[in-house]
C-alpha cells in the first residue's frame, strides 16, 4: 500500500476539521454583525405624517422627554408578523412607548394590516416614499431602535424581535439609559 | 387547489425513497451479481425524475398562482413581481435552487440511464447506485432543513418580493446552466467509484464517460460566463470577476474539470495516469459539493450573501464527509497504479505537455481553494479577520496560467509517446515571432495600457496562431483526418486566445470617472463625452425609479448612443441601480446612475471598457468546443473487446 493514495483523504479531513469550526463559529450570533455608526448618536430629525392622521406630523423633538423604542415594519414582510405577537406582549407592559415607522408601505395596506393582526404601536408614523428611512440606515424590515430622552439612540436590532432579544439585549439597554437619567 | 403544497411534500418523500432504492439494491446486486436487483436502478432512476420533476411543477405552479400561504413563495415573490420571474423566482433563493439541483441531477441520472445500455450491466447499477446515493443526500437535505413546501398560516395577504438583483433575464439561465455543470461532474464521479469498486479502469468505459465530462464542463462554462455577465451590468460596478467566494467555489470544480477533460484523454488512448485521472474526477464534483456547501451554509460571507443557517451547513459537511471522505477512502484503498496498463513514454512526449498542464491547472485550483478559505482559517485560529482581496489571486493566478498559456500551442503538434521537441518548436517558432512584433507594437501605440495590453496580444497571437497552425497540419497531413475531437480542442483553445483579448485589454484599457453631474453638464472619459439630458421619475411593475437620460457624442459631437440609466427603488424596500450600456465589439460605455446630490445634481459614473464583450465570447467559445468535442463519433463507439455486448432492451 503506498503512503501518497493516502494523501488526498488527509488534506480532505484537514480542511473538513476547518469547514466544521467554521461551521462552529457562524453559529455564534454576533460574528459579522456591525455595530450601527448610529449607535450613541442623536436619532435623525424627521417629520412625517402619522398613519392615523395623515394631516397630523410628528416630528423627533416631540417625542423627546422618554426613552421610545422605534419599530420598522411594513404590511408587505413577513417576518414582521412572525415579530407582531412579540411585539405586543411587550407593548402591552408599558414599559415604553413603541413607535411604529411604516415603511414604504400603502396607508391602506398598513391599516388593515393593523385592523387584522392588532396594533400595539403608541403611535405610527409613515414614510411611505422611504425617504427618511435613509437617515436611520435601515436597509431592511424590521428593525428596532431604542432611542432615549435626550433623542439618542442607544440600540439597534437587525430582523424581528423574539423574547430572548427583549430579555437579554433591549432591556439591559433600556436599564442603562435609565440609570443614566 | 389548497392540498398541492402537501402533495410536492409527499413527491419529496417518494422520491427520497425512490433515490434509497436506486442506491441500494442494484449496488447490492452488483457486489452480488444479482441480475433482478442490477434491473432496479433503471426504473428507480426514472420515478425519481418523475417525483422530483413533480414536485418542481407544483412549486413553480405556486409562484404562477401566488399561494401566499407558502412561506418560500411569501418570501420570494409579491403579486407585482413580473410572470416572467415567478417562474425564475422558484430558483431564486435557497430552498428552491435545492431542488432545482435534485431535479437536474435527477435528469442526468435519468440520461444515464438511458443511455447505458451499450454498457455491462453490473457497471451501470454501481453507476446508478452511487448517483442514488448523492441524490440521497440532498432529497433528505431538502425534505429535512430546507423545505420548500413550509406553509405559512395564516396566508400573507401579500409576498415580500424576489430579491431585485435576481429579477433579470441573465440570472434567469445563470443557475440551472451552473447545476448543469456541477451535477454533471456527477456522472465521471460516479464512474470513478464503479471502477474503483470493480478495481478496474477500462478504457472503454473512460471512452464512454468522456463527452459526459465534456457536457457537463461546457454548461459550467456559459454558467460560470453568465454569472460574471451578471455581475457586471447588474451589480453596477463595471468588474466582471471580484474573486468572491461565491464565484471562487464555481471556479474551482471548472479548473478541476478542465485538468479532468485532459487526464482523461490520456488514460482513454494510452493508459497513462489512471488513477491521477480517477482522482480528478472525484475532486471536480466534491469541489461542486463543496461550492454548494460555502454558498448555502452561509460559511463564509460574500457579496452575494444567502441563507445562512448553521443546522444547514452541520447537514451538508456530514454529507460532504459521507460522500468524499467514503470515495477517498475508496480510492486509497483500490486505486490502479498510473501507469498499471500504460504504454511508456518520453520526457519529450505530449504525455508530458498534458502532465504539466494538469499540474498547473490542479495547483490554480488549490492555491484558488487557500485563497477562498484562509479568512476562515484565520478566523478558527484567531489571527484575526483577514479577508484575501483579489490582488493575491489576480498575482497567483497569472503566475501559474502564464506558463499554460506558453505551453498550450506546443500540446496538439507533439506526438504521444515521443517526441523530438525540435519539430513543433521549428513549426511555432514564426508565429512566436509574431506575437513578441505585434506586443513590442501595441506596446508602442498604446502605452497607457501598460504591459498587460501588450501581454494580453502577445498572449492571444500565440495561442490563436499556434492553434491554427496544428489545424493547417492536420489539414495538409496526407491520409490524416479532423475528428470532431479535434475541432472542439482547436474551438476551446480559440476560445483562450479571444477571452485573454478580453481579459487583459479590458484591464489595461478600461477608463472610469465617477463625478457630479446637473441635467445639461457633460464628463468626457477619452474620445467620448457623455451628456447628462435630464432625470425622469418613473413607475415599473413592481418598482419606482428615476431614470437618467445621458447621451455620447464621439469627440463632443458625433452622437453615438442614447443610455438611459435607472436607480430603482423595488417595494420590498431594495434599491438598485440598473446600469445601461452601449454594447460594442471593441468597447462597451458603461454608465451608472448614483445618488442625487441635491440641487438637481447626480452622481453619475462611466466607463469605457474595451473589448470586453470578448472575455465571454471567448468562454462561450471554449464551452462549444467541449460541446463538438461530445459529439465525436469515437465516443459512440460500440463495444469491440469481443465480450457480450449490453443486451439493447
Amino acid at each position: 500500500m503506498k503512503t501518497s493514495r493516502w494523501l488526498p483523504l488527509a488534506l480532505f479531513v484537514a480542511l473538513a476539521a476547518l469547514l466544521a469550526a467554521g461551521v462552529w463559529m457562524s453559529r455564534k450570533p454576533d460574528r459579522d454583525v456591525l455595530p450601527s455608526p448610529l449607535i450613541g448618536k442623536p436619532a435623525p430629525e424627521f417629520a412625517l405624517p402619522v398613519l392615523h392622521d395623515p394631516q397630523h406630523t410628528v416630528r423627533l423633538a416631540d417625542l423627546r422627554g422618554q426613552p421610545f423604542l422605534l419599530n420598522v415594519w411594513g404590511s408587505w414582510c413577513v417576518e414582521c408578523r412572525v415579530e407582531h405577537p412579540v411585539l405586543t406582549r411587550f407593548a402591552e407592559t408599558k414599559r415604553l412607548r413603541v413607535v411604529g415607522y411604516n415603511w414604504k408601505d400603502e396607508p391602506a395596506d398598513a391599516l388593515r394590516w393593523l385592523e387584522q393582526f392588532g396594533n400595539p404601536f403608541w403611535l405610527v408614523l409613515a414614510d411611505v416614499e422611504g425617504r427618511a428611512a435613509i437617515d436611520w440606515g435601515i436597509y431592511g424590515a424590521p428593525e428596532t431602535f431604542l432611542v432615549d430622552g435626550a433623542g439618542i439612540i442607544r440600540w439597534k436590532h437587525v430582523g424581528p424581535l423574539t423574547d430572548a432579544v427583549i430579555a437579554d439585549e433591549l432591556m439591559p439597554a433600556l436599564q442603562q439609559v435609565e440609570a443614566a437619567r | 387547489m389548497g392540498f398541492l403544497p402537501e402533495l410536492g411534500q409527499v413527491a419529496l418523500i417518494l422520491a427520497l425513497l425512490a433515490a434509497c432504492m436506486q442506491a441500494l439494491l442494484p449496488m447490492l446486486g452488483a457486489q452480488r451479481g444479482v441480475a433482478a436487483l442490477m434491473a432496479v436502478g433503471r426504473p428507480a432512476a426514472y420515478l425519481q425524475l418523475a417525483l422530483v420533476g413533480l414536485a418542481f411543477a407544483i412549486l413553480t405552479h405556486g409562484f404562477i398562482a401566488q399561494d401566499f400561504s407558502q412561506r418560500y413563495v411569501a418570501e420570494n415573490s409579491n403579486s407585482l413581481l413580473p410572470m416572467i420571474y415567478r417562474y425564475t423566482a422558484v430558483w431564486g433563493a435557497h430552498e428552491g435552487s435545492l431542488l432545482l439541483w435534485a431535479l437536474i441531477l435527477a435528469l442526468w441520472t435519468a440520461a444515464v440511464a438511458r443511455f447505458s445500455r451499450a454498457l455491462p450491466m453490473p457497471v451501470v447499477a454501481r453507476v446508478l447506485g452511487v448517483l442514488g446515493v448523492v441524490a440521497v443526500g440532498f432529497l433528505a437535505f431538502l425534505i429535512f432543513t430546507s423545505n420548500p413546501f413550509e406553509r405559512l398560516l395564516p396566508a400573507a395577504a401579500e409576498g415580500r418580493d424576489l430579491n431585485p438583483l435576481l429579477q433579470d433575464p441573465g440570472m434567469i439561465i445563470h443557475p440551472p446552466m451552473l447545476y448543469l455543470g456541477y451535477v454533471g461532474f456527477s456522472v465521471p464521479f460516479a464512474f470513478a467509484i464503479a471502477a474503483l469498486l470493480e478495481g478496474r479502469v477500462d478504457a472503454q468505459w473512460l471512452r464512454w464517460t468522456r463527452p459526459w465530462t465534456n457536457v457537463a464542463w461546457a454548461f459550467l462554462t456559459v454558467g460560470i460566463a453568465l454569472g460574471s455577465w451578471w455581475a457586471y451590468y447588474e451589480l453596477g460596478w463595471g468588474g466582471w470577476w471580484f474573486w468572491d467566494p461565491v464565484e471562487n467555489a464555481s471556479f474551482m470544480p471548472w479548473l478541476a474539470g478542465t485538468a479532468l477533460l485532459h487526464s482523461q484523454a490520456v488514460t482513454e488512448k494510452r493508459g497513462s495516469f489512471a488513477g491521477w485521472t480517477l482522482l480528478l474526477a472525484i475532486s471536480a464534483f466534491s469541489l461542486s459539493l463543496l461550492g454548494t456547501f460555502l454558498v448555502r451554509s452561509g460559511v463564509l460571507t460574500s457579496v452575494h450573501a444567502f441563507a445562512a443557517d448553521p443546522s444547514r451547513g452541520l447537514f451538508v459537511l456530514v454529507f460532504l464527509g459521507i460522500v468524499i471522505g467514503g470515495s477517498l477512502v475508496l480510492y486509497a484503498l483500490r486505486a490502479p497504479d498510473n501507469d498499471a496498463n500504460a504504454k511508456p513514454f518520453a520526457a519529450g512526449s505530449r504525455e508530458t505537455l498534458l502532465l504539466l498542464n494538469n499540474l498547473l491547472l490542479t495547483t490554480a485550483c488549490a492555491m484558488v481553494l487557500l485563497g477562498t478559505l484562509y479568512p476562515l482559517l484565520a478566523d478558527a485560529l484567531e489571527l484575526g479577520k483577514i479577508s484575501v482581496g483579489p490582488p493575491y489571486f489576480a498575482m497567483m493566478f497569472l503566475l501559474l496560467m502564464a506558463p499554460l498559456v506558453l505551453l498550450l500551442p506546443f500540446g496538439p503538434l507533439t506526438r504521444w509517446q515521443r517526441e523530438d521537441m525540435a519539430m513543433p518548436l521549428r513549426m511555432l517558432l514564426p508565429w512566436a515571432a509574431l506575437a513578441l512584433v505585434l506586443g513590442v507594437a501595441t506596446f508602442f501605440l498604446a502605452p497607457q495600457g501598460g504591459w498587460k495590453t501588450a501581454a494580453g496580444i502577445v498572449g492571444a497571437t500565440w495561442v490563436a496562431a499556434g492553434t491554427l497552425r496544428f489545424l493547417w497540419s492536420r489539414w495538409t497531413m496526407p491520409g490524416a483526418r479532423l475528428t470532431r475531437e479535434m475541432w472542439g480542442m482547436t474551438l476551446a483553445h480559440l476560445g483562450i486566445a479571444v477571452f485573454l483579448i478580453g481579459a487583459l485589454l479590458d484591464d489595461g484599457l478600461a477608463q472610469q470617472r465617477e463625478v457630479a453631474v446637473k441635467p445639461g453638464g457633460s464628463v468626457t472619459l477619452g474620445q467620448h463625452c457623455f451628456v447628462l439630458k435630464g432625470v425622469q421619475h418613473l413607475d415599473g411593475p413592481n418598482y419606482s425609479a428615476e431614470r437618467g437620460t445621458v447621451e455620447v457624442l464621439r469627440h463632443c459631437s458625433d452622437p453615438v448612443a442614447t443610455l438611459h440609466p435607472e436607480k430603482r427603488s423595488y417595494r420590498g424596500g431594495q434599491v438598485m441601480s440598473e446600469v445601461a450600456l452601449d454594447r460594442g465589439f471593441t468597447r462597451d460605455l458603461y454608465v451608472a446612475l448614483g445618488e442625487p446630490l441635491g440641487e438637481g445634481a447626480w452622481a453619475l459614473r462611466v466607463h469605457v471598457k474595451p473589448f470586453v464583450r470578448w472575455i465571454w465570447a471567448g468562454a462561450l467559445l471554449m464551452a462549444l468546443g467541449g460541446l463538438v468535442t461530445a459529439t465525436d463519433k469515437r465516443f459512440r463507439a460500440r463495444w469491440d473487446d469481443g465480450k457480450p455486448q449490453g443486451v439493447r432492451a
